[in-house]
């Protein structure tokens, strides 16, 4: 098989009428930086939520490290409802719930930050690692897994620090400024160890400082955790800089794909991004 | 046949005034998503509200009065118990709920002493008739066709007046329908106007042919009628009436089949088998969740 | 951190001696209140069944109303396999042959003495709990997967379903039907020596189990419950598997829910169907509440707290009194009106601070009293109690208006309703009681 971490086929993704995402194909090599870029609305959050296992695609197919891990075609409702391409491609479903494509090595982050509020930072990360947690109930209950235990509480610190969090390490996370808490969720989807890293606007709501720290941040992480990463961003200084390849999305369609420079000279995305008037 | 008939027909009957109690839940779990616990105890508030009035007013007075009455206080207890809980958890709203009904079984009691209460009769409702030979209550009969017309027209209500727009449009996204303008605090007060005036009408017909009040004795009726919301799909109005038949109906069969013990129990049976058969009820529609 | 956690275990388990030790005591020495025994006893199971039901409602996030349903079953549980095989023709008069001819608690303790049946009653106490779980494994299965309104419906609708079947005729060789189960081991029945343990012996299983339960929640499983409770969706992203975790703390909680109810039964020396009612789960919850949901210390206090008033503390609400003269009236008017004047006054001024710090009401900043209904009516209810104590006061009258058998439960409910709308937070919020010591928000 190819090297692609990350493979997704004919995917689309239809609530009720609206098609959020149009029979999209895309790929992710490891070890890359891509990007997923569009205007508001355009469906890139969707695809991600379809990735991760949150909706069920209505039709398609994706590939992690060369698995199927989701798998869908119209049925019921859909049947008659579903209004694109590729009907009938597909016959089987593979609906896993989104703990199970985590503990495949896939992990994200929240565009709308999802932390948990009672939690400090440092809980916060540790609970991300629960999913590698090898103790049952029992020995946990009863503290026979302090090795264990210890490991973990050691490597979220280690994350803390990596991230520049010790100082706010006991604070409740919800407490924090924007672009900390973006921080906090990146450390804890690293907490569960992904091979594949889903950012969803991780800039939002950071200052230009914030954003070219994070930007420096995001390459490190790829060669120091052997990451392969897929951002939804709509900074674009931050997407031409760092991405090896980007796609655009429109209206749930991919609409260009390939480097940052063919794309940002694409007469298309310079449309999507423009809006072309009714009559061109 | 002849044997169960009288079951059936008091099944039907019964399952009729459930079916005017589930609307009141289903009605408000489809705005507020929330299980009004206390709406079983304003039923049985309207039951005393009738024992009381009746003793010093003429009967069909009384009638209008226990509605109104009821009407007034469900709306309090709205007004009082979920109103200030409106952004709050959904769990805290729940508990205040079962705080409301908890507090109004107390109150209840205490007022009463805990006795049951002589239901007065009312004239006509409560003589007896007899059909296909078996003499029965008039109520056991008119209850299933009063509780159809109500049902109709509480239909037309909300598909054809404003009122019922917004009704409609608060269930579906009521975020949504707070930004558009639609003045939903007056809506659910209408929504519980409507759910309280069906259980005091479901009162009059319940203890018409039971003829006592006790302060908890609404506790069950009003469980039963929420069973009966959720079987039909909470949310949906003809989902609760067909829930109400269907639930009154197997209650009278079991006690019918002599095993009274179990005419609570094969509610809760029924509603187990619904969630593990089709989780969202006869006529409810799946929800989904934005992430 | 290390270095003081240690000490910090030994001062909890000392101080737990320490309380086992005053309890003993209390036990023993003649002339203590029988009403502060029987509300220690009964705090302490309620203690517990508050506690297991705040690992669902409080710590998961998830709405159960079967708390007595799951006691009802522990306490059958342990109270079928306890009776002596002697007394189980009396107890199961109407059933000849009923009983199941033979009693664990009885052999063992005829092989081993003392120790012996207080082996047999750890068994069948942890038998209780595990028909309990066993039991909401079934029921979370199917409704588990549901939003969680569905499982409060499931779960109450499971009790009346659990108390009907119990009752069953046909079931009545074992169960007795719906006849009292009796003549089972129980408290009284342990001896230190020639010291009464019947008030230790729930301490001890209560104590026991708790701090069981708060080593559940501390470890790295209470804290993935805790995720789910704060944000379902990022839980399940971060690989924390919603169905396991649920049914996890789904069975823990009924598990001690079915030791409480199987305690209760001991504490009673007796067990009926009928009183594991829908109204008890709502007085557990109505506990939870008060002490503070995601709080065991919340919980337990709340628990004494709840039993000592409804047992002991406002108990006179129930009677009629008659006061003998006029300087008793004096004192119970002043009382009365202290506490009417400070309940009323703390919910004004709470809820009078909170509307004026709403967005919306800033800037309108003249209105001296901002209330909504709720605050009004409470306002409008105290003047009234005053007005009526001051009727009181300057009557002939020295029967005490309002009070007569029903009384305390309303007064109850009031208090549970102001709580739930002006504080919700309960006793302690979501803090445990070594938090009130230190300064900081600091943990772990
Ligand atoms: N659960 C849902 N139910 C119905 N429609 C949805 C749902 N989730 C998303 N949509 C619709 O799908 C479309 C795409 O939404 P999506 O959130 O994926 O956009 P996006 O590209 O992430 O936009 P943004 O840049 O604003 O985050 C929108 O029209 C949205 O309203
Ligand atoms: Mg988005």
């Amino acid at each position: 098989m190819s090297d692609n971490v990350l493979k997704v086929e004919n995917v689309t993704m239809q609530f009720g009428g609206v098609v959020a995402v149009d029979n999209v194909n895309l790929e992710v090599n490891a070890g890359e930086i891509v990007s997923l870029i569009g205007p508001n609305g355009a469906g890139k959050t969707t695809a991600f939520n379809v990735i991760t296992g949150v909706y069920p695609p209505t039709n398609g197919v994706v590939y992690f490290e060369g698995k199927k891990i989701v798998e869908n075609y119209p049925r019921g409702k859909m049947k008659k409802l579903y209004k694109t391409e590729n009907n009938g491609a597909y016959t089987h479903a593979i609906e896993p719930t989104p703990d199970k494509i985590t503990r495949m090595g896939v992990a994200r982050t929240f565009q709308n930050i999802r932390l948990w509020s009672s939690q400090t930072v440092f809980e916060n990360i540790l609970i991300a690692k629960h999913c590698r947690v090898t103790a049952g109930l029992l020995s946990a209950t009863f503290r026979m897994n302090k090795l264990e235990e210890r490991r973990q509480r050691e490597e979220c610190d280690e994350l803390l620090r990596i991230l520049g969090l010790e100082g706010v390490r006991n604070e409740l996370a919800t407490s924090l400024p924007y672009g900390q808490q973006r921080r906090v969720e990146i450390a804890r989807a690293l907490a569960t160890q992904p091979k594949l890293l889903l950012l969803d606007e991780p800039a939002a709501g950071m200052n230009p400082q914030e954003t070219q720290e994070l930007t420096a941040f995001i390459s490190r992480i790829r060669t120091d955790f052997r990451l392969t990463v897929f951002i939804i961003e709509h900074h674009m200084a931050l997407v031409m800089d760092i991405s090896d390849r980007i796609y655009v999305l429109d209206f749930g369609k991919l609409i260009a794909s390939g480097t940052p420079a063919k794309v940002q000279n694409d007469q298309r995305v310079v449309d999507a991004y423009l809006g072309v008037s009714e009559d061109a | 046949m002849a044997r169960i008939l009288p079951y059936l027909l008091g099944g039907i009957s019964v399952g009729g005034q459930y079916a005017l109690i589930a609307i009141g839940y289903t009605m408000v779990y489809g705005i507020l998503r929330l299980i009004n616990f206390a709406h079983g105890d304003i039923f049985t508030a309207a039951g005393f509200f009738m024992v009381y009035a009746a003793a010093s007013l003429p009967i069909y007075v009384s009638v209008a009065v226990v509605i109104l009455l009821t009407i007034f206080m469900g709306v309090l207890v709205e007004r009082v118990a979920y109103k200030p809980l409106r952004s709050a958890p959904r769990m805290s709203v729940m508990i205040s709920a079962i705080g409301m009904s908890y507090l109004l079984q107390n109150v209840m009691w205490y007022i009463t002493g805990g006795l049951a209460k002589r239901y007065p009769i009312i004239p006509w409702i409560s003589n007896s008739v007899t059909i296909l030979g078996y003499t029965t209550k008039r109520v056991t009969i008119i209850t299933p066709f009063l509780t159809l017309i109500l049902v109709v027209a509480l239909v037309i209500l909300i598909q054809k007046t404003k009122i019922g727009m917004a009704m409609r449009a608060a269930s579906r996204d009521f975020e949504t329908a707070q930004l558009m303008g639609i003045k939903i605090d007056n809506v659910i007060s209408f929504t519980f106007v409507v759910g309280s005036a069906l259980a005091a009408v479901g009162s009059l017909l319940y203890f018409s042919n039971y003829a006592t009040v006790t302060p908890v004795v609404g506790a069950m009726p009003g469980l039963k009628a929420f069973v009966a919301a959720v079987f039909g799909g909470i949310g949906s109005i003809p989902g609760a009436v067909l829930g109400g038949f269907i639930i009154g109906i197997s209650e009278t069969l079991t006690k019918g089949a002599g095993l009274t013990t179990f005419s609570d129990a094969v509610t809760f049976a029924l509603l187990i088998i619904i969630l593990v058969v089709k989780p969202t009820g006869l006529f409810g529609e799946k929800p989904t969740q934005k992430v | 951190m290390k270095r003081n956690r240690i000490p910090q275990f030994f001062i909890i388990v000392g101080a737990f001696l320490l309380l086992l030790a005053v309890v003993l005591m209390l036990d023993n020495v003649p002339g203590v209140p029988v009403m502060l025994l029987i509300v220690l006893r009964k705090g302490a199971i309620y203690a517990l069944v508050a506690v297991s039901m705040n690992i669902l409602n409080g710590f998961t996030g998830l709405f159960s109303l079967g708390q007595a349903g799951f006691m009802l079953l522990g306490a059958y549980t342990y109270a079928i396999l306890t009776v002596p095989v002697e007394n189980q023709a009396l107890v199961y008069q109407r059933y000849p042959n009923g009983g199941i001819g033979f009693s664990v608690t009885e052999s063992l303790g005829r092989v081993l003495g003392q120790p012996g049946l207080l082996l047999g009653v750890i068994i069948c106490l942890i038998l209780g709990g595990i028909v309990a779980g066993v039991f909401a494994y079934l029921i979370g299965l199917p409704v588990l997967r549901l939003k969680s309104d569905y499982l409060a419906i499931a779960t109450l609708g499971f009790a009346e379903i659990i108390r009907a079947v119990v009752q069953y005729e046909k079931l009545g060789p074992i169960t007795n039907g719906s006849n009292l189960l009796s003549n089972f081991t129980n408290f009284s029945n342990f001896h230190l020596g020639s010291l009464k343990l019947d008030t230790v012996m729930p301490f001890v299983f209560a104590g026991v189990c708790i701090w069981v339960i708060t080593l559940i929640i501390n470890s790295t499983y209470g804290r993935a419950f805790k995720a789910i409770r704060d944000d379902e969706v990022a839980a399940e992203a971060m690989g924390i598997n919603l169905a396991n975790h649920k049914r996890m703390s789904f069975i823990i909680s009924s598990f001690f829910a079915g030791i409480s109810g199987a305690m209760l039964a001991m504490y009673q020396a007796s067990v009926q169907a009928t009183i594991f009612k829908a109204a008890m789960t709502y007085e557990i919850l109505l506990i939870v509440v008060l002490g503070g949901i995601g709080s065991i210390s919340g919980s337990i206090i709340a628990a004494f707290l709840f039993v000592g008033s409804s047992e002991w503390w406002l108990r006179f609400l129930d009677n009629t009194t008659v006061l003998p003269n006029f300087n008793a009236k004096l004192l119970f008017a002043i009382i009365f009106a202290a506490i009417v004047v400070s309940i009323v006054f703390l919910v004004v001024y709470r809820q009078n601070k909170a509307q004026k710090s709403r967005p919306e009401a800033v800037g309108r900043g003249r209105k001296i009293l901002s209330l909504k209904l709720s605050g009004v009516i409470t306002l409008v209810v105290g003047t009234l109690l005053l007005l009526g104590d001051l009727r009181f006061l300057i009557s002939p009258d020295l029967q005490v208006p309002l009070l007569r058998s029903g009384f305390r439960m309303v007064v109850f409910s009031i208090i549970v309703m102001i709580v739930v709308l002006f504080f919700s937070r309960g006793l302690m919020g979501d803090r445990e009681l070594p938090d009130l010591f230190r300064t900081r928000h600091k943990r772990l």
